[in-house]
């Protein structure tokens, strides 16, 4: 790719005050998104998989904010911008949102108004961000829901969401967030609400109009089988930060950080050679909650390769362990020497 | 829609049939009935009445005969011809008393509901959005003393400051020169005058119950999934409040609307004293006092009637709004 990046985040953190301490949902992400394709970001749940998502278009929960890093857009139509200084609530992002940058969301049902339509929840992203009269706004969403392969499209316009099925609501929900356009479309945990047949087919209707409308794709899963299906490049991520990030192929031939080891090999496998009797490998713990401040290596109380006296003190720093292949474990040589420079320092 | 509305018509009928037994049971389970309280006040001053005109009486009131036929023809006269009976207390018909006081009530009701309304809606919202500020704190407290404060206590309040301070005449609707005078700009300007008072002291309460009750309806819908879709569409956030989940917030808010009805009848009957207002409030309490059996029996099949209208009204305008009830 001689190409740069679409989205480049450096340092992001969002954090918020509360009563028990600092909450650290994100503490300094770092990820590219390659143009034109999808990338994965993977992890348990509560890693800040989806405050990530939501960083990324300025939307964080109140009282939750972005307090440092950026998130630079740069569409190469107009001249890059950071998404991270800019005001939430204010016009330019406002502008950025829905039509350079869209989401669809886990759970189509609870993420559309029960009580409007979905003709009109569609329509609406158009009327926001396009001149349009509300004819054309609604001949556009028709298309739109023709696109996603809704059928009847033009009875379905006046559907109300508790009419339609689970993958009929998702279609609906990429209808919605594809009538502007987008360059940059964060999917998060799209299909973990359906069941595994619409699984598929919501899928393939995403991987599809990715390349059809040559989209940048940020999927948000917990599911390796879906990573490994339609992402050319995937991002682990552990207690708010990114700890290995490769081609999906070197994640699954060759996971550098423990944890991605550890990932892949509590997923069931046809086929394996374990035996009947063996049970499957499950990872110890949890993830950290995000008030927790842990001294060295986030993973290091749940990692059954650390080092006493290394991975509690020294905190790993990001770096490249194999071409395009980077992790966050003091193990690797390049990453200790990364790590205990900037100790150093 | 129009089904469903029809369906609720329909179950209307055996509903108010049966309101109308029990209110016809509940104002015959005091013993006696007013004649019999009526001969005792005036046995009391002396008179004697002979059993004659005694039975007189009974006959023509209908009183000798089984419960069952006073019954139907109680509830006859209602329906064929809008006779509630007579008013042994006011010696008028019930209707008329009735219908004298129906403006009135339903003037001060209106204003003081949309009063409410007009005042708890905005701040409820905003409460509700602004959640925990300054301001929020503020109305929250405001609200709390609205609802700790009795009504009557406050409308006493009025009374001794207008009339202290400001020399005003409160209390009634209309100054002592217009009571009886007919229609002019004067007259109104008069009743505006005196309206506001009880408008206020009635909305006070209702608003600050309203206003928490919009706050948390707003809250909970604020924390809604629907609330994330809106904004990662890039919608104002004005309008995003106004548009999702206030809306949907109205949903609680419009199911209560069917005890509006009723209450604006027989609601605030001690302010209606208190400020001697020419409602149906008072009216209510005297009939209960002296046993005036058609009158009260009258208010008290009113109200059931209005209470059953309210909720389909309601209903209908929650169906309106909601379409997951209009729809399955």
């Amino acid at each position: 790719m001689t190409d740069g990046p679409i989205i480049s985040i450096r340092g992001l953190e969002v954090a918020a005050r509360s009563r028990h301490g600092m909450l650290r949902p994100l503490r300094g992400i770092d990820l590219d998104l390659p143009r034109a394709a999808t990338t994965g970001l993977v992890g348990e749940s509560g890693c800040g998989k989806s405050m990530t998502a939501r960083a990324l278009l300025n939307i964080t929960p109140s009282p939750m904010r972005i307090t440092a890093g950026s998130i630079v857009l740069d569409d190469r139509k107009t001249p890059p911008v950071d998404l991270a200084a800019l005001d939430p609530d204010g016009a330019p992002m406002r502008a950025i949102r829905g039509r350079r940058l869209a989401m669809i969301f886990q759970e189509p049902m609870t993420a559309f108004s029960p009580v409007h339509t979905i003709g009109n929840q569609i329509a609406e992203m158009l009327l926001i961000h396009e001149k349009l009269d509300k004819r054309a706004a609604k001949e556009r969403s028709i298309e739109m829901l023709e696109l996603v392969g809704m059928p009847n499209p033009r009875q379905h316009f006046d559907a109300h969401p508790f009419k339609l099925s689970g993958g009929m609501r998702q279609r609906a929900m990429i209808a919605m967030a594809l009538a502007c356009k987008p360059d940059v479309l964060v999917a998060d945990e799209p299909t973990t609400a359906l069941d595994v047949t619409i699984q598929a087919q919501i899928l393939e209707l995403l991987q599809r109009l990715q390349q059809e409308l040559g989209m940048t794709v940020l999927l948000i899963t917990h599911d390796l089988g879906v990573v490994a299906r339609t992402t050319r490049r995937v991002a682990v991520m552990y207690l708010g930060e990114v700890v290995e990030e490769t081609t999906t192929e070197a994640l699954f031939d060759a996971p550098r950080h423990p944890y991605t080891q550890g990932l892949l090999g509590s997923v069931p496998r046809l086929g394996s050679r374990r035996g009947k009797r063996e049970r499957l490998p499950a990872m110890r713990g949890s993830v950290p909650s995000a008030l927790a401040e842990l001294p060295g290596c986030a993973f290091q109380p749940r990692c059954p390769k650390a080092v006493a006296g290394l991975c509690d003190v020294v905190k790993p720093q990001m770096a490249e362990v194999a071409p395009g292949h980077r992790a966050r474990c003091l193990l690797y040589p390049e990453v200790l020497a990364a790590s205990v420079a900037l100790e150093a320092a | 829609m129009w089904g469903f509305v029809l369906r609720r018509l329909v179950w209307m009928v055996p509903t108010l049939i049966v309101i109308s037994i029990i209110s016809f049971i509940i104002i015959q389970l005091p013993p006696g009935d007013y004649l019999s309280s009526y001969i005792a006040r005036l046995e009391a001053l002396g008179t004697t009445v002979d059993q004659a005109t005694i039975d007189a009486l009974r006959l023509r009131y209908g009183l000798n005969d089984p419960i069952w036929v006073q019954y139907f023809k109680w509830l006859g006269n209602i329906v064929f011809d809008g006779n509630f009976g007579y008013s042994f207390e006011w010696r008028l018909p019930v209707s008329q008393l009735i219908i004298e006081r129906l403006p009135t009530t339903f003037l001060v009701a209106t204003c003081s509901l949309l009063f409410a309304w007009s005042v708890a809606l905005p701040i409820g919202i905003f409460s509700a959005v602004k959640q925990y500020s300054l301001g929020d704190y503020f109305f929250t407290i405001l609200g709390f003393l609205g609802l700790g404060i009795p009504n009557f206590m406050l409308a006493l309040t009025f009374l001794y400051i207008s009339n202290r301070y400001f020399g005003l005449s409160i209390g009634g609707l209309f100054s002592p020169q217009y009571l009886n005078a007919p229609w002019s700009l004067d007259k109104f300007i008069d009743l505006l005058s005196h309206l506001w008072i009880p408008v206020v002291i009635v909305g006070t309460a209702g608003t600050a119950g309203l206003i928490r009750i919009t706050r948390a309806n707003v809250l909970d819908e604020l924390r809604k999934p629907y609330v994330e879709t809106a904004r990662s569409k890039g919608l104002h956030p004005m309008l995003l409040i106004l548009k999702y989940p206030v809306r949907i917030a109205l949903n609680p808010f419009v199911s209560s609307m069917g005890f509006i009805l009723p209450g604006m009848i027989s609601g605030e009957v001690i302010v209606s004293i208190v400020l001697n207002l020419p409602t149906t409030g008072p009216l209510l309490y005297a009939a209960l006092l002296s046993q005036d059996t058609y009158l009260a029996g009258a208010f008290v099949l009113m109200l059931a009637v209005l209470t059953v209208i309210g909720v389909l009204i309601s209903d209908i305008l929650l169906a309106w709004l909601d379409p997951r009830i209009r729809l399955s």
